[in-house]
């Protein structure tokens, strides 16, 4: 049809004395310039709290919201599906306080950025249990925010493990697109 | 002095190096590097429980906590 069209008009050119043949109809070349795709400023700006596509919360300032890291054992269910912090699954034992332990630095979380189109971020410094005994089984890691009703951020697994009188120490990956310990791509 | 808590449940107390065995163990994966240093009593070092046990766990790339973001196409 379209050929069709494309002849019965070349003809009416050469018709009405035009001379120049008419260009054939092609589809657009690839050079179009626009691009798909969430805004990278976009994946920080959520990192840092400053869109809110639904209801929000009433912020007391611009400061960074405070994070809590609870443990939690290996026969336990917590994952991604966890909306805030439970106490149910979480190791108990000598020294070990329910909830866990805050998350040491100013802020506690590196301050977002992007590489390319990933945001990421992660904790300031180690999460440190000191002086503890748990003696039964543990393999996971919640980090949830104390500032925002112990609202979940995260859930990371390790081999599991036991501490006696011991120290568990559980330091962050390299803070980058590939490894920060939350990633936005 | 090392940390120690000699029965379960018990309470922790110190005691001198010299009188404990000390081990060490890792694993290396792609999730994580981890080590750990376990003492027994020096008395005792065949013991299935240690009465130390200190864990070091530094998390590598972790697969499922990564969020993909994506704009919808119209067309």
């Amino acid at each position: 049809m379209r050929k069709t069209l494309i002849s019965k008009a070349v003809a009416a050119a050469f018709l009405l004395g035009l001379g120049a043949p008419i260009a054939p109809l092609t589809a657009p070349t690839a050079e179009a310039a626009n691009t798909q795709g969430m805004a990278t400023s976009f994946k920080v700006e959520v990192l840092n709290g400053i869109h809110a596509l639904g209801t929000s919360v009433v912020r007391a300032g611009t400061t960074p919201d405070s994070f809590k890291a609870a443990l939690y054992l290996a026969s336990a269910t917590t994952g991604p599906g966890n909306t805030v912090y439970t106490a149910t699954g979480e190791v108990s034992g000598t020294n070990y306080v329910a909830g866990g332990v805050d998350l040491t630095g100013s802020p506690d979380w590196i301050a977002p950025t992007s590489t390319g189109t990933t945001a990421f971020s992660t904790p300031s410094n180690s999460i440190v249990f000191t002086t503890v005994t748990l003696a039964t089984a543990f393999d996971a890691v919640m980090i949830y925010n104390s500032t925002q009703g112990n609202k979940a951020v995260s859930v990371h697994t390790f081999g599991s493990q036991t501490v006696t009188a011991g120290t568990f120490t559980l330091t962050m990956p390299t803070n980058d697109a590939t490894t920060g310990l939350i990633r936005i791509a | 002095m090392i940390n120690v808590q000699l029965e379960a449940d018990g309470p922790i107390t110190q005691m001198d190096e010299a009188d404990l065995v000390k081990s060490k163990g890792s694993i290396d994966n792609d999730n994580e590097a981890t080590t750990w240093v376990e003492y027994r009593l020096a008395s005792d070092p065949n013991a299935a429980r240690a009465v130390h046990r200190s864990v070091h766990v530094t998390l590598k790339k972790q697969p499922g906590v990564f969020a993909s973001g994506v704009a919808a196409s119209f067309n």
